[in-house]
């Protein structure tokens, strides 16, 4: 049994360089993407679990973390190229 | 076509559903950001049964709420839960207490969508505390922080518009971590003197949480997708097909067909079967189904059943006959894909760049399949 999605795919990237081993891309990210192995710096593990979610990009201090942020649903893309708005329009 | 998709790549923020009570609600207006806005008259139990009463305090009364839910609060869930009136299933933004709280107890911070409110502050029975309510346009934290309206702005023009800072005298928010797309808790602290802390995803873990001193263990940090997880979502899937054009455009068809429209009579029970299989079997299955694109799960097992179905009836015997079982096992696995498909922004496992991906692939053929199933439908019809 598996919960993963596609791989491969995802625009996740990481300068280690730059991490200062603040930890709170390890709060945030909600598939364990990011941990504190050894508490100095942050470890990427397994990348492809990664949703785009962006959380840990914009709670990042160091711009260590780059990531497209957006939504991985169908339907709201569907909706938007049907409809041609620019913006994003609900109802 | 499959350019139609790419431009989300660019601009992801242009990407939005038009479900009426998905998770996207209006439009994200800017956040009044530091605007401080003339404070409504607070909420008294005469408004709402949840409210039970008030607290002093240094910016004024706020309305103290219940911690265990009434019968209304339940109701008002199970509603949402079948996707009717949830996009009105909204609380006031603003600052309330629970409990007996004063100056040094700590501040939750949530969405104004009212199931949110609700399981918060059904976790925290028993305990004191502030609930700062942001306006996220009765939308759930999650959904809400991918807008950016529950966000790092709208945050701090709350905390302004409540006088956080002189209703409490410590300096720190707990915030659902699934709010942390759409907040930096640098910047809330560069901003406010207030530091941020991810609290656990889900409410029921909060209790845990406080007690091991604002810890959370790995386990509160994952965002899991149970079974009873994934069920408990099909009833909205299944409302939106039922609500859907397309569905209409079937049961009428269905129903000439009955009355005597001879060309449009086809199987219900098969083509109900695979709508069920798009909105409550592939969820169900998600994990066991060995394909990863959830249009292809259901593709796949939309094509076991109306192979199934067909296998029932026996080899056609007429020409008719054969043009007939295509247009079943052309049109309807491409249906269950199509509504399977429509899962991925339900679960908590898809990215957008995996998404795109799949569409350029799935939509054009579903397109085809359907296209050329309908062929097959009317030819069926001719030549009977």
């Amino acid at each position: 049994m598996s919960l993963r999605y596609l791989e491969n795919v995802v625009t996740l990237e990481y300068d280690r360089d730059k991490c200062t081993g603040c930890g709170k891309c390890a709060e945030v990210c909600p598939h364990a993407v990011f941990v504190m192995a050894d508490e100095r710096k942050a470890k990427m593990t397994d990348r492809d679990l990664c949703i785009e979610c962006g959380a840990c990009m914009r709670n990042c201090p160091f711009d260590a973390i780059k990531v497209r942020p957006g939504v991985g649903c169908a339907y709201a893309l569907m909706m938007s190229a049907l409809r041609h708005r620019p913006a994003p329009v609900c109802e | 076509m499959t350019k139609v998709f790419d431009r989300f790549l660019k601009n992801p923020e242009e990407a939005s559903c038009g479900c009426e009570g998905g998770c996207c609600g209006p439009p994200a207006a800017k956040p009044e950001g530091g605007q401080t806005e003339a404070r409504p008259a607070p909420l008294t139990p005469a408004d709402h049964a949840w409210i039970i009463g008030s607290v002093e305090t240094a910016e004024g009364d706020v309305p103290l709420v219940a911690t265990r839910l009434n019968r209304a609060d339940r109701n008002g869930t199970l509603l949402a839960r079948l996707s009717i009136k949830r996009m009105s299933h909204a609380v006031r933004p603003g600052l309330y207490g629970f409990g007996k709280p004063d100056a040094w107890s700590p501040v939750f911070v949530t969405g104004n969508y009212k199931m949110s409110f609700d399981y918060l502050r059904r976790s925290l029975d028993g305990r004191d505390g502030w609930i700062l309510v942001l306006d996220t346009r009765g939308i759930n934290v999650w959904c809400a922080a991918g807008k950016g309206t529950f966000g790092t702005d709208e945050l701090v023009a709350r905390m302004e518009a409540a006088g956080l800072a002189r209703v409490v005298s410590h300096r720190t928010l707990i915030l659902p971590q699934l709010g942390a797309p759409g907040v930096a808790a640098h910047e809330v602290a560069k901003r406010t003197k207030f530091r941020v802390v991810y609290g656990p995803i889900r409410a029921e873990d909060l209790p845990a949480f406080l007690d091991a001193g604002s810890k959370a263990t790995p386990r509160m940090r994952r965002a899991r997708f149970l079974f009873k997880d994934r069920i408990i979502l099909t009833p909205v899937e299944i409302a939106m097909v039922i609500k859907s054009k397309t569905f209409l455009g079937i049961l009428i068809a269905w129903a000439l067909g009955l009355i005597g429209v001879k060309f449009l009579s086809f199987n219900l029970p098969v083509v109900l079967g695979a709508v069920f299989i798009g909105t409550v079997v592939v969820p169900a299955l998600l994990p066991w189904i060995p394909v990863r694109a959830f249009s292809l799960k259901g593709w796949l097992l939309g094509f076991l059943w109306t192979a199934g179905f067909l296998a029932l009836n026996g080899l056609p015997a007429t020409a008719g006959g054969w043009l007939s079982a295509a247009s079943y096992l052309l049109i309807l696995p491409a249906f269950a894909a199509f509504i399977a498909m429509n899962f991925t922004g339900s679960s908590p496992i898809t990215s957008l760049s995996g998404v795109v991906k799949e569409m350029k692939t799935a939509v054009p053929l579903m397109i085809l399949s359907a296209g050329l199933g309908l062929g097959a439908f009317i030819a069926a019809a001719v030549v009977a």
